[in-house]
């Protein structure tokens, strides 16, 4: 095995595109007043509980298909951050709205889903909690991002400087291509 | 073969200052996205740091309309509002209500007659789990026709230049009409003889799908009886927290709900300017206040009376009040909700 299943890479890259846009929607609508605020607010709801749910199948599926393994000559420093970084990846995708919901609950506020889907609550309604949970909220929401740029980075390093099918693992084909255009003069 | 071994290092030189830059530019996006390179923005925060009377907020409490008594009731819905809005809140019932009785200041010990804006706070809540939540407020448009203005408005009467609101009047004449009514309609001697209005316009959807706008009021039962400021003033500081829980401790008080459908045409975009009167009324329910319990223990006070907390079958509509006041509410709960040592839960420990 040298790639992930085509469905692990599907569901890598829609929630790639989901966890971004999740991300900027949600400190851009903390810092306005503007009409948008309530459809964003209503789109990062919405994004929530559905990357909450693709997070649970991708963990199911990773847990039954597993991964590539990383390369024999990784530094053992490397590998260990590329692990220690899933893991974070994986429970700040799945702990991130699982607090949010938390942090509304405990506000008193109801969750109401794009399309008028109310969702109920899952903590009891108290100030202290949803101070604490609202913390958690803002600080894991920042390390999800820093973690996002740091593996974003370390794929491209992958990409463009190891080139060792590390980043086509996930890119597929058109990683795949890009490899084979890579390795060409060497060989 | 010699070439590759010599082009790496400066292709991978190139490729780490690629991916330096890639990164440093999804950085750079992330803060320009949270506002953190456009301090100018009006932000939710900004506006409500606007409120803060000069000494700083009063830590525990909203941060406007601070001073406020929670009552219990009912929303008893008649019916007539089903042919507006699908939400169950119109069907023919009764519903609990947690309500708020406050003062528009952002200090809750103010006097009750140094305060010209009364509000009531309304959660209805039904069966199917939904819940409908507002905010109205005694006078019968609202001071200015956009957020924006509003965050000038807290300036300028905050200033110490005497010509500030002057300035700001003949920039925003739209609150001539506000001023008009605060400096010329009678004040009463209870929150039971206000009518409360929700001045922001709102979309209701029928079964067959039909859309209008529309605003509400909640008109008193109890006949408005006139009383001269200084009467007030003499009074006590919390004569309106007094007079109401007395008021309910021998009967209920109620409002009638009214709904104002708005014609084609009419704008929705602007609080500060009313419909004409011949707008189609509709009597939907009748709100009762039952029993008063005071804030600090009461159950209105970890609700965030946010008008945007609508049951399916209503909507906001182009109004930018009601997103700009979910913002501002959430930073307001967000602030006391970290600050509840500060004001005490037990009623001994109460400000009051």
């Amino acid at each position: 095995m040298t790639r992930f299943t085509s469905l692990q890479r599907a569901l890598h890259w829609i929630m790639a595109a989901c966890i971004l846009t999740m991300l900027f929607v949600g400190v851009h609508m903390v810092s306005t007043v503007s009409p948008n605020y309530l459809a964003l607010f209503t789109l990062h709801r919405t994004l929530g509980i559905a990357i909450l749910a693709l997070a649970l199948i991708r963990l199911a599926v990773r847990l039954r298909s597993g991964a590539p393994p990383l390369p024999r000559d990784l530094p053992a420093p490397m590998k260990l951050a590329a692990q220690g970084s899933h893991v974070a990846l994986y429970a700040l995708m799945i702990g991130l709205p699982l607090i949010g919901w938390a942090m509304l609950s405990a506000g008193g506020y109801p969750v109401v889903l794009w399309g008028g889907i109310w969702l109920p609550p899952i903590a009891p309604q108290s100030d202290g909690l949803h101070t604490a949970l609202w913390a958690a909220h803002v600080g894991l929401g920042l390390l999800l991002y820093a973690v996002v740029l740091l593996h974003l980075a370390a794929a491209l390093f992958h990409a463009l400087v190891r080139r060792d099918g590390v980043f086509q693992a996930m890119a597929g084909d058109l990683g795949r291509e890009r490899a084979a255009q890579a390795r060409q003069p060497a060989e | 073969m010699p070439a590759p071994p010599r082009r790496a290092p400066r292709s991978a030189l190139g490729s780490l200052v690629l991916i330096a830059a890639v990164v440093a530019f999804a950085a750079a996006a992330f803060a320009y996205a949270g506002g953190w390179l456009s301090p100018q923005r009006l932000t939710p925060d900004r506006l409500v740091d606007a409120f803060a009377p000069p000494g700083g907020p009063a830590l525990g409490h909203r941060r406007n309309h601070a001073k406020g008594i929670c009552f219990t009731g009912v929303f008893e819905a008649n019916g007539a509002g089903a042919a507006l809005s699908t939400a169950q809140a119109f069907a023919k019932g009764v519903y609990p209500v947690v309500g708020r009785f406050n003062l528009g200041t952002p200090n809750p010990d103010a006097a009750d007659a140094t305060v010209r804006v009364r509000g009531l706070g309304v959660e209805i809540a039904t069966p199917d789990g939904q819940q409908w939540r507002m905010a109205l407020i005694d006078p019968p448009v609202f001071a200015v026709s956009t957020p924006g203005a509003f965050f000038e408005l807290l300036h300028a009467s905050a200033s110490k230049d005497p010509e500030a609101m002057k300035t700001f009047a003949a920039a925003h004449p739209e609150i001539a009409a506000f001023g008009a009514w605060a400096n010329g309609a009678p004040w009463t001697g209870s929150y039971a003889e206000e009518r409360y209005n929700g001045l922001n316009a709102f979309v209701f959807t029928d079964a067959a799908g039909a859309r209008r706008a529309v605003r509400w009021s909640l008109v008193p039962e109890a006949r408005p009886a006139p009383v001269p400021l200084e009467e007030l003033a003499k009074r006590g500081p919390n004569f309106l927290e007094e007079e109401i829980a007395q008021r309910l401790r021998s009967g209920p008080a109620r409002w009638t709900m009214v709904v104002t459908v708005a014609d084609p045409g009419d704008s929705t975009a602007d609080p500060s300017k009313a419909w004409p009167d011949d707008r189609r009324k509709v009597e939907v329910g009748t709100l009762t206040a039952q029993a008063i319990v005071a804030e600090a223990d009461g159950p209105c006070r970890d609700i965030n009376y946010d008008p945007t907390v609508l049951p399916n079958g209503m909507a906001t509509s182009d109004d930018p009040f009601p997103a700009a006041r979910s913002s501002a509410y959430r930073v307001s709960f967000d602030r006391r909700a970290a600050e509840a040592k500060d004001y005490p839960r037990t009623a001994t420990g109460a400000s009051r």
